[in-house]
């Protein structure tokens, strides 16, 4: 077992192991995150095909490259910038894309984001099933344009440093600021609309 | 005093914690003074947090068996690296 008594994974042993040929450790590591790759990936190229594709290339490419792992770092850390490359790989290849190119400047100036102000109910998760929590919170996250939505997947969800989530873009460390203010202040006004303290149907304008 | 607007092109450095002591003082005075701005804030963190606390979805069982049968196909190459 790899999971200690207190749920903590043992990552660093299983790498370990991984990289002196033992590939059920391997196997163990893929299990543990292939559901966040698969969300990661699926939030940047908006296709399930494709996030498979992601999602496998990933994997084979880290295992191929385990002897290159630094053990510094974090595993996943190291694993979602292959994905990400991936992924953005995938969606240059695309010939019939129509999207804008995530390195591309994007207008984050003067749209107005902030809508409706309302307070929140204390614990507004607890009135959704995890089901459909993670419904809300899949349809709100695929409802932002992508520039905003790869940026905010990086750096609330995959917890990578602006730093970092500007290099894997392409972008500048000012343009992954202004998006990640612009994708959290629309995701806080989509899931508003759901978790709004009922009874509390006041409208500000900014 | 800031004005809101102001404030919103701060919150994710607030949020953040990236924010220089002056600027915070006057990040903090203003939603001391600004129930909107307190509420925007308050949501915010929440969102960011909603997010975090929830896991990914199990993926598909087709997809993981696919993806095992790839790595157990890379794992056997690895360990035979002559064979083609």
């Amino acid at each position: 077992m790899t999971t200690t008594e207190t749920g903590t994974f043992d990552e660093a042993s299983l790498v370990r192991r991984a990289k002196q040929g033992d590939s059920s450790a391997y196997s163990e590591l893929v299990s543990k995150y292939e559901r966040k790759v698969f969300r990661l990936a699926k939030n940047i190229t908006q296709n399930d095909e494709d996030a498979e594709d992601v999602l496998q290339d990933a994997f084979l490419k880290a295992y191929e490259h385990l002897d290159d792992f630094q053990e510094q770092s974090k595993f996943y850390t190291w694993l979602v910038r292959i994905a990400v490359n991936e992924a953005l790989m995938r969606l240059r290849k695309r010939k019939t894309d129509r999207t804008v190119p995530l390195d591309e400047p994007v207008d984050t100036g003067e749209e107005t984001v902030v809508r409706e102000i309302a307070v929140w109910e204390d614990d507004p998760e607890q009135r959704y099933g995890k089901t459909e929590l993670r419904g809300i919170l899949d349809e709100s996250i695929l409802s932002l344009k992508p520039a905003f939505r790869t940026v905010f997947q990086l750096r609330d969800i995959e917890e990578l440093s602006t730093e970092e989530t500007a290099e894997l873009l392409g972008l500048s460390v000012p343009a992954v600021k202004s998006r990640l203010l612009r994708a959290r202040l629309q995701l806080r006004e989509r899931l508003t609309r759901f978790f709004k303290r009922k009874g509390d149907d006041v409208f500000a304008y900014l | 005093m800031l004005t809101c607007k102001e404030f919103l092109q701060e919150l994710s450095d607030f949020l953040d914690e990236t924010v220089d002591p002056g600027l915070r003082n006057n990040l903090e005075a203003h939603i001391t003074a600004c129930p909107n701005c307190f509420v925007i804030l308050d949501t915010t963190k929440r969102t960011i947090q909603v997010y975090k606390g929830v896991d990914a979805q199990p993926i598909p069982e087709d997809v993981h068996l696919r993806l095992m049968r790839a790595v157990d196909r890379k794992a056997a190459a690895r360990r035979q690296p002559n064979a083609t």
